[in-house]
């Protein structure tokens, strides 16, 4: 019996996120006594198996057929269920991404299973019943809750980061090995049809400095300060819901829960109140700076740092400092 | 055009998510409670495409009865049609909740004919389950994509929209999938897919007089079962009050230059 671990990949490029499931799974497949293999699917999938061996699958299976060129949930989730079906699975692990939690949610809706995503821990009980215990992120991370699953096949997807992708102590053999699901041609019709490139400069996820701004900047207009200072530190403006919320912003701007989530090694969040669901998002800067007049405000008592008084005068203030050093 | 949307009632917390005694529940005593944000995008597409292409929108929950306030909300920013499907308990597993509304969804249709389009939040804001709208679209046996941020309907009020398409656009690490799906069709969307309007003068008197359908459902519980709800740990550490003001500047860039990205 296996333990399956599904892997994405970007047209023949593993995603980061598959070897964290793959490191996630490995101590797991161990306790409770399945083999671990992974699965690949759709065109490219071949190239993406390579490393897989390397990070602990026994077997990796490479499946390909006519319907799977690019990503479609509902083919990959049934090549899933037909792999389950057809190599003896009783679990499935993926990493909780956009894609790894809709492909799992496609496999436990195919098989009438339950389906605990965005796991930290997982927990086999040891009475011999087969059931799990798991603790998962409720809120956007703002929430624990521990639940147990009962279930034939135990389906899981492991919370996106909460594990660093480790290669195997010691090698697994990672056999490739074909498989051709039996789909019907109607699956095509949630395949990805076109793909639009936007090339950017440095993205909200990615830059070494975000500029925060909330209601307390107050306008659309009132941000140019902050985008002048974002500039000067070669970094980007980020901004609250209450923001978009009033058209100030984009809401690819947006930081937090229904937003993106941040990691630059500093965040400077103005006129931003800290409410937990902005707060998830912001956690994982390495150092913030929160300037607010109120000295009460969550975002100041959870900052490192922390300057009290008015953003638009404070911003610009050191702006000018930054350029006053730099001569 | 007949939409269908599926909204959650939710707690709105504010610095901090409290929990219950019993570690079942968000302890809301004091909270006020909202949809979703991705929901509330859901209703305002639902009634954006309503407005270009003529049609109905229905709004769906299954929660307490006070979930009536969010069904509400959604008739005062236009949505025509609400359906509460009561419960007991704080919260229901996602496959009972899936099954509950794929079941009052298909007593919807039998009477009212087919929603060309069943829209549902990326995951909910509570329980975040990424699950439930893909369980819904596989019981009716429909096409879903997930995390939309896009959406367009060919044609126009005249077009007989059960044959058309609906394009549905999915964001990626630098720039966006493109999804083509035969209607009737469900998809789940994201926060961001519009900039939901605010409820007008005229919107907050029709919300007062919108009749809400109240339908019983009953359903097996599904196998993932809540043991406790915990707060995470959290790293408390003491705040450097680097200054009042404009002030305060050198002592902020001396920070910058100490974490080195003033390079
Ligand atoms: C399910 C759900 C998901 C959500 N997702 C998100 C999300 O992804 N991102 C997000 O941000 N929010 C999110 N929210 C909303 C969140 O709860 C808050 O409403 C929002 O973050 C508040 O934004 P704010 O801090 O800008 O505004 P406020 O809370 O109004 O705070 C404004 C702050 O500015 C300060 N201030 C005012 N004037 C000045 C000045 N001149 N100089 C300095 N400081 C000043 C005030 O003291 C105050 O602290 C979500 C809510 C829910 C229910
Ligand atoms: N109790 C509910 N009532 C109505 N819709 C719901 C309910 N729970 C979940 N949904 C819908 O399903 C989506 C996904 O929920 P989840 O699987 O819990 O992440 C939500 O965004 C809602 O649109």
């Amino acid at each position: 019996m296996s333990l399956l671990v599904v892997c994405d990949h970007d047209r023949g490029s593993l995603s980061e996120a598959s070897l964290e499931a793959l490191t996630f799974a490995r101590p797991l497949a161990a306790a409770v006594g399945l083999e671990l293999a992974a699965v690949v699917i759709g065109e490219g999938a071949e190239a993406a198996a390579l490393d897989l061996g390397a990070h602990g699958a026994e077997i990796v299976h490479v499946a390909s057929h006519p319907v799977l060129t690019d990503f479609g949930p509902e083919a990959w989730g049934e090549t899933v269920v037909q792999l389950v079906h057809s190599i003896g699975v009783t679990a499935v692990v993926a990493c909780g991404t956009d894609r790894g939690n809709e492909v799992v949610a496609q496999v436990a809706a195919r098989l009438d299973q339950p389906f605990v995503a965005n796991c930290l821990s997982v927990d086999p009980i040891g009475d011999g019943s087969g059931n799990w215990t798991m603790t998962r992120v409720q809120w956007g991370g703002s929430l624990l809750e521990d639940t147990t699953l009962t279930a034939g096949v135990r389906l899981v997807t492991v919370a996106h980061h909460a594990v660093e992708a480790e290669v195997a102590d010691e090698p697994a053999a990672g056999i490739l090995s074909a498989f051709s699901p039996n789909l019907d041609g109607s699956l095509a019709r949630t395949v990805v049809t076109d793909r639009v490139v936007l090339t950017k400069g440095i993205t909200l996820s990615t830059a070494p400095v975000v500029v925060g701004g909330g209601r307390g900047v107050g306008s659309a207009e009132a941000f140019a300060p902050l985008e002048e200072l974002a500039a000067e530190l070669g970094g980007v403006v980020g901004c609250s819901r209450a923001v978009t919320n009033n058209g100030w912003r984009p809401h690819s701007d947006q930081v937090g829960q229904t937003g993106t989530r941040i990691a630059p090694e500093i965040y400077i969040a103005s006129g931003i109140s800290g409410a937990i669901q902005h707060w998830v998002g912001a956690m994982a800067a390495k150092n913030i700076l929160a300037i607010n007049t109120d000295q009460e405000a969550n975002m100041v008592t959870r900052a490192g740092h922390a300057v009290i008084g008015d953003l638009h005068q404070v911003i610009p203030a050191i702006t000018e400092e930054v350029r006053r050093r730099r001569g | 055009m007949r939409i269908l949307v599926c909204v959650k009632r939710v707690p709105a917390p504010g610095a901090r998510i409290n929990v219950t005694v019993d570690g079942q529940a968000v302890d809301a005593a004091h909270l006020g409670f909202t949809t979703s944000p991705h929901e509330e995008c859901a209703v305002e597409e639902a009634v954006r495409l309503t407005e270009i292409h003529g049609g109905q929108v229905t709004v769906m929950t299954l929660g307490p009865t006070e979930a009536e306030e969010q069904l509400r909300y959604a008739a005062s920013v236009g949505a025509h049609h609400f359906v509460l499907i009561p419960i007991d308990e704080v919260d229901w597993d996602p496959q009972r909740t899936a099954a509950a509304l794929s079941e009052a969804i298909a007593e919807v249709e039998i009477t009212d004919g087919a929603f060309d389009l069943i829209l549902f939040g990326n995951e909910s804001a509570d329980a975040g389950g990424f699950q439930v709208g893909v369980r819904v679209a596989n019981r009716l046996d429909r096409p879903v994509v997930n995390g939309i941020k896009g959406i367009e309907v060919g044609g126009d009020a005249s077009t007989d929209l059960s044959t058309g398409v609906v394009s549905a656009r999915r964001e990626i690490d630098g720039g966006f999938e493109v999804y083509e799906l035969p209607m009737p069709a469900v998809l789940g969307v994201k926060e961001g897919l519009n900039l939901p309007r605010y409820p007008t003068m005229k919107g907050r008197l029709a919300s007062k007089k919108a009749v809400i359908a109240t339908d019983q459902r009953t359903a097996d519980v599904g196998g993932q079962e809540r043991v406790r709800l915990h707060r995470p740990v959290e790293q408390i550490s003491e705040t450097v009050i680097l200054g009042t003001g404009a002030d305060a500047a050198p002592a902020v860039v001396d920070l910058l230059e100490e974490l080195g990205v003033l390079s």
